[in-house]
C-alpha cells in the first residue's frame, strides 16, 4: 500500500509517501492512523487532531471508516486550499 | 480543458485561443486569482502551492464535465498554477464561453468556488522579515460558498 503525506501532514511525519504492507487487523482508514500513530511519537503528533485532517482513497475523498485494500493509494493531508 | 503547470500563462492569449473556433459563442467570462501582497496583516514575501498529482488532474476534470452538464457551455477551461508564486502572480484562471452570458458567468463561478474546496492545492505563505512561514486555512465562507451549489 502506498501512502502520501501532503502540507503540513508531510512536515510532520518528515516524509512525502512510504509504502506499507497492510496486515489483517487493518481494515479501514481509522485502523491505518491507529497503526500509523503506534509507530513513533511524530506519527501521533501528526494524526493528533483528526478534524484538520482529511484522506482520499485511491485520488477519491474519503471518510475515516472506509474499508481499505493492499493496493490502495492512500493520501492525508489538510482542509484544500485551492483557488 | 483543464492544465495543471508551474509557468505563467498569457490570459489574453487563453481566451482567444478558447473561442477562436467557433462562431456561436456569444459570451465568454472569466476569473483570475492572483497572490494578494497582505495576508493576515502581514507583507506576504512568497506562496508555495503544493498539489496532489494525479488527483488534481482528475478533481479539476470532473469538476469541469459537471459544469457541462449543467450549462450549456461552448467552451471551458481551467489553468492552475503551483510551486513558489509571488505577490501579483497569477494563480489561477477559469474561462467559461456560452451563447448567452448567463451560463457563462454562472459556471465561471460555480467553477472558482469548486476549486477553493474540493482541488487538492495547499497554500503555503512566507511572510517578509519573520522567519516563520503559515500554512493557509480554508475558510467558513469558501466552504459555505461551495454548499451553496450543492444544494441547487
Amino acid at each position: 500500500m502506498k501512502i502520501l503525506y501532503f502540507a503540513w501532514i508531510r512536515e510532520k511525519v518528515g516524509c512525502e509517501s512510504e509504502e506499507i504492507s497492510l496486515s489483517e487487523e487493518i481494515e479501514t482508514v481509522n485502523d491505518l492512523i491507529e497503526w500509523i500513530s503506534s509507530r513513533e511519537p511524530k506519527y501521533a503528533n501528526a494524526f493528533s487532531d483528526l478534524r484538520a485532517v482529511r484522506v482520499a482513497v485511491n485520488m477519491e475523498f474519503a471518510q475515516f471508516d472506509k474499508r481499505i485494500k493492499n493496493n490502495d493509494e492512500i493520501a492525508f493531508f489538510p482542509p484544500i486550499t485551492g483557488g | 480543458m483543464i492544465r495543471v503547470q508551474h509557468q505563467d500563462f498569457d490570459p489574453g492569449k487563453e481566451l482567444q485561443d478558447l473561442t477562436s473556433n467557433n462562431k456561436n459563442i456569444g459570451g465568454l467570462a472569466s476569473f483570475i486569482g492572483l497572490v494578494r501582497e497582505f495576508s493576515n496583516d502581514q507583507k506576504l514575501d512568497s506562496m508555495t502551492l503544493e498539489h496532489y498529482p494525479g488527483m488534481t488532474e482528475k478533481m479539476l476534470l470532473a469538476i469541469e464535465s459537471q459544469a457541462l452538464n449543467q450549462w450549456p457551455l461552448d467552451a471551458s477551461l481551467i489553468i492552475h498554477r503551483y510551486g513558489c508564486l509571488n505577490p501579483g502572480d497569477r494563480i489561477v484562471m477559469v474561462a467559461t464561453a456560452s451563447s448567452h452570458r448567463q451560463a457563462a458567468l454562472e459556471s465561471c463561478t460555480f467553477l472558482i468556488d469548486w476549486l477553493k474546496t474540493e482541488a487538492p492545492f495547499w497554500k503555503l505563505e512566507k511572510y517578509k522579515g519573520i522567519e516563520t512561514y503559515e500554512w493557509v486555512k480554508p475558510t467558513s465562507k469558501d466552504t459555505q460558498k461551495t454548499k451553496r451549489w450543492k444544494s441547487r
